[in-house]
């Protein structure tokens, strides 16, 4: 099988690897970098647990080729601790017991980070439209949509005066 | 809101009734988590599986000459190969059996055929598309019905020419002349027939395992995502002969079970046969279309029911028949020695002095059935039923449903309260229940509301749900897996410097036992619940045990882990009476200390004592502070609750919306009010999900058709409504901590609560029931009939 070369920056890390073209952008990340925080529910892109940011965008990384990513800049959840730091999504899904089994966790993290990006001051509808692409079969929802508020108030708290959307 | 008693412990030490942060959730938000998907070892391949197109077929040959020239490929297994080792079938835990790999005969779609075991998990894809099987169709049989007629095509000859048929076993509980004539007697009786569909968990995180076999030790590590790991290690050592000493299952964190993982899958066999064979690890991941359409199917019961009444409206009698459909093997994954589970439980929340209740189980092709969907034994389907049959009992008598059921509940002076079809309520409070729920959602306003919008042509419905659950198997006299009673167990160190690690037989998968079981020993000894480590899911160092399902973690292995800190207490209080130089029968217990009963400066912590225990303890005593408890609960334990829900109807497009859901719980006394309140959440959106969205069903040819996300739908957050939760506290007298369960409450209950407001949104129109999902055609379908739509 030939092989493809592709260079991403993961985290702020540039990693590079010879891969079959058909590789699945999740199995690079997962596999081939070993970063198993994303993870894999349907294969049909319905449920986000693989959601990750590329090129700041939301994107499920079960549908995407590790080839189509060459040259991107790619974050996952585990690029989303700062300085020892929790982002305040990962503190808010915590404080609000917004996760039970966790599978779902971080592709929901990414997906509500890009979402605030976008949407910093959102309707609780804003929240449940925003991450309608991605299941949680445990919480029901309403712990993450508290979670979600949680962080956006902090997020604009700590934004200077007039700097405009937050960026994830 | 989140309502608890009061705690007696400080937030420090965090006993029960504090809302402590789980203590699991750091490595969760960081994807850190260890999932089986997440287990790479040294030198290990993947498995892939041939699945079967048709629903029933003779397999002629399987070629899998082209398969194994394919690059990396190590081996084929068919059911051939597996036969030779006697593999081929397994027993499953309802006394059934089912294939490993069929030799000759399939029996549903994307049944197992083969398996290719390659070096990397694309090779393994590719190459399970150049295995070549040649099937010779067989008449399929979806109906059970139909299966139970007698010129059907018989399903399963292996059961030899004395069961020439499909009929698998028929089950009664209760006194059927009894009933007969309290129905005969009564002024009228009100018959409903429920079809509960087939549904499929679908936790987020499939299923999948690694197996390790070392054959120079003779020792296999199995990694798996299993809600009962001791369950699968003794299943694996009687299947394959490897003395479960030489076994160690492993389930690290599992990502959602919900019941779809407590069976033993034929993918899990065949990897470890596949690893037995290469002594290499074996992993093997399933697709979200081979879990969807080939494991773990719930429900699938055809309920006719009859109550009888007086014309005042007081329920004189239950009279119930089902037809159970269980797929081609009755794989239902119920520890109880009755086929139909607690289906029995159908007398529900309301004192009816007599019942009658009968199942019959038939085969069908496919999958095999009974499996969990929040719920395994059939409680949920008892539910159902009679929440369905008594709105329409009190729509027949032109009574209220709230007033319908007030009249009819079991009073709470009842209580325990013996039911005619043999079970012991252990405590309630149903009216207080129903009550609450009804003042905080405003029923009398909806009422008004209803009216002045069914004037309007406008369609809006309230429905309730008064559901009682039967959790916490089990007393061993009554349940068992394979001969195994249905006991729990804690073990609990406690360490020189008083912090201490708590082992269980139970499973975490999702619930928070690493925080709630930590908060249980917290309450009894006063170790601060950040310094109690919970360990489970590794067969080598935890008690056996049988594993966390049908809501039984709180109420067994939470009792043992009340019943084990005890016990070191007692302990500690020997080494206090030692250390103070008084008698043991002098001290008393209070907040984490033995004090000299009238001289309360006089004190032991826990802390010390523990110490103590290693370091000054008294001659003749056993050094150490641990200890070790099986727990098998003398009764099992009876959650229940009142849901309200509002549902609005879109005339157009027959879309049902939940705008309002009040759920009040009794679940006895609370451990950790955030995590109860997180369960009924969840509960509550798996009870929304097959009653408006979630259903797998065949075609006549036995093709699945609802076989990934995009036809399997499950709630996202903008279905979902925002639950409103509140409780009552009615403790159990049995349990040690008083309490009671509550995982599946929720799921149990809901239901009906969204099927009767749907059929009260119609009522007006002449509808008297809907079977679920109450999906948009389905309303619309008749909203059209009606000339509504």
């Amino acid at each position: 099988m030939t092989t493809q070369h592709v260079s991403v920056t993961v985290n702020g890390a540039v990693r590079e690897a010879d891969v079959e073209p058909r590789l699945l952008l999740v199995h690079l990340l997962r596999d081939v970098f070993g970063l198993t925080g994303t993870h894999t529910g349907c294969d049909t892109s319905n449920c986000g647990a693989c959601t990750v940011h590329v090129n700041g965008e939301s994107a499920k990384s079960c549908t995407m080729l590790a080839v189509q990513a060459n040259g991107a800049s790619i974050t996952t959840i585990e690029g989303m601790e700062q300085g020892g730091k929790l982002h305040p999504l990962q503190q808010a899904f915590w404080d609000q017991h917004g996760l039970q089994c966790g599978f779902c966790t971080p592709g929901m993290i990414m997906q509500s980070a890009w979402l605030l990006g976008t949407n910093p001051d959102p309707t609780d509808h804003d929240v449940r439209e925003g991450i309608a692409g991605n299941l949680c079969r445990c919480t029901g929802y309403v712990n993450i949509v508290k979670a979600i508020q949680q962080a956006a108030a902090e997020l604009r708290a700590s934004e200077p005066e007039g700097a405009g959307a937050a960026s994830a | 809101m989140t309502e608890a008693q009061a705690p007696t412990t400080t937030a420090e030490v965090a006993g029960m009734g504090h809302s402590m942060k789980r203590k699991e959730d750091p490595r969760f938000i960081r994807g850190q988590g260890e999932y089986i998907e997440d287990v790479v070892l040294p030198n290990m391949v993947w498995m892939d599986i041939v699945r079967s197109p048709y629903a029933h077929a003779t397999i002629k040959s399987i070629d899998a000459s082209e398969a194994l020239a394919m690059p990396g490929v190590l081996a084929v297994i068919t059911g051939k190969d597996l036969e030779k080792a006697g593999l081929h079938w397994m027993p499953t835990l309802a006394g059934d059996k089912q294939m490993v790999l069929p030799v000759d005969t399939v029996m549903y779609q994307a049944q197992e055929v083969a398996a290719v075991i390659a070096e990397t998990r694309y090779q393994a894809a590719d190459a399970i598309q150049a295995v070549y099987v040649d099937y010779e169709p067989l008449p399929v049989v979806v109906d059970p019905f139909k299966a139970l007629e007698p010129d059907a095509p018989v399903l399963r000859p292996d059961r030899g020419p004395e069961k020439a048929n499909n009929h698998i076993w028929h089950w009664e509980s209760g006194d059927r002349a009894a009933t007969d004539a309290a129905l005969a007697a009564s002024d009228r009786v009100v018959p409903i027939d429920v079809y509960i569909p087939r549904i499929h968990v679908a936790s987020i995180e499939t299923c999948g395992c690694v197996a390790d076999f070392d054959p120079v030790r003779g020792h296999l590590d199995f990694h798996v995502t299993s809600q009962a790991a001791h369950v699968y290690r003794t299943v694996i050592s009687l299947v394959s002969g490897i003395p479960e000493s030489s076994i160690r299952v492993k389930t690290h964190d599992i990502g959602g079970g919900f019941g779809g993982k407590v069976p033993v899958y034929p993918g899990y066999v065949i990897s470890i046969v596949a690893s037995l064979t290469l002594g290499r690890p074996v992993k093997w991941i399933e697709d979200r279309s081979e879990n969807l359409q080939a494991d773990s199917f719930a429900r699938d019961y055809h309920v006719h029911a009859e109550l009888g009444l007086q014309n005042d409206g007081t329920i004189t009698g239950l009279r119930v028949k089902t037809l159970a459909d269980h797929g081609y093997s009755d794989a239902a994954a119920d520890p109880s020695k009755f086929p139909a589970g607690l289906f029995n439980v159908i007398t529900g929340s309301y004192d009816i002095p007599q019942a009658f209740v009968e199942v019959d189980a038939a085969y069908t092709n496919k999958p095999p059935g009974g499996v969990a969907y929040r719920c395994s034994f059939r409680v949920t389907e008892a539910v159902h039923t009679i929440e369905r049959l008594v709105d329409e009992a009190a729509r027949v008598v032109g009574m209220d449903p709230a007033a319908f059921r007030m009249k009819n509940f079991i009073r709470k002076d009842q209580f325990p309260y013996h039911t005619p079809t043999g079970w012991d309520y252990d405590s309630g409070d149903y009216h207080t229940a129903l009550r609450k729920a009804l003042d905080l959602i405003g029923y009398d306003e909806l009422r008004k509301e209803q009216a002045e919008k069914r004037a309007r042509g406008e369609l809006m419905g309230i429905g309730i749900s008064s559901f009682t659950e039967i959790v916490g198997a089990g007393p061993s006299h009554t349940f068992d897996i394979i001969g195994i009673k249905m006991f729990d167990s804690a073990e609990l160190r406690v360490h020189p410097t008083g912090s201490a690690i708590l082992r269980l037989g139970v499973q975490s998968q999702g619930q928070g036992h690493e925080t709630t079981f930590a908060q249980i020993v917290a309450e009894e000894l006063g170790i601060p619940a950040s310094k109690v480590k919970v360990e489970e899911g590794d067969t080598d160092t935890a008690p056996y045990g049988l594993g966390t399902y049908a809501s039984r973690s709180t109420p067994v292995a939470g009792a043992a882990t009340a019943v084990v800190s005890r016990k070191i207490r007692e302990k500690a209080r020997h080494l206090a009476a030692h250390l103070l130089e008084c008698s043991a029968d002098d001290l008393e217990w209070t907040n984490g200390k033995w004090s000299v009963r009238g001289s309360p400066d006089r004190f032991k912590t826990i802390a010390e004592l523990a110490f103590a225990a290693y370091t000054n303890h008294p001659q003749g005593m056993e050094a150490g502070l641990e200890a070790v408890d099986y727990y098998d609960p003398p009764n099992l334990t009876f959650p229940f609750g009142s849901y309200v829900c509002v549902v609005d109807i879109d005339k157009g497009t027959g879309q049902v919306s939940v705008r309002r859901f009040v759920a009040v719980d009794d679940c006895g006394n609370i451990i950790n009010p955030m995590i109860v309140d997180g369960q009924i959440h969840g509960g509550l959106t798996m009870g929304l999900a097959p009653s408006l969205y979630e259903e797998i069903p065949y075609d006549e040819n036995g093709n699945n058709l609802a076989g990934t996300f995009m036809d399997y739908l499950l709630p996202t957050a903008l279905e979902t409504p925002a639950w409103e939760t509140a409780k009552t506290i009615t403790p159990s007298p049995h349990h040690p901590l008083g309490a009671k369960g509550v995982g599946e409450s929720a799921t149990v209950g809901a239901p009906p609560a969204i099927a009767n407001a749907v059929v009260d949104a119609l009522s007006h129109l002449g509808v008297t029931h809907m079977d679920i999902p109450l999906t948009p055609h389905k309303v619309w379908r008749v909203l059209h009939e009606k000339g509504v739509a």
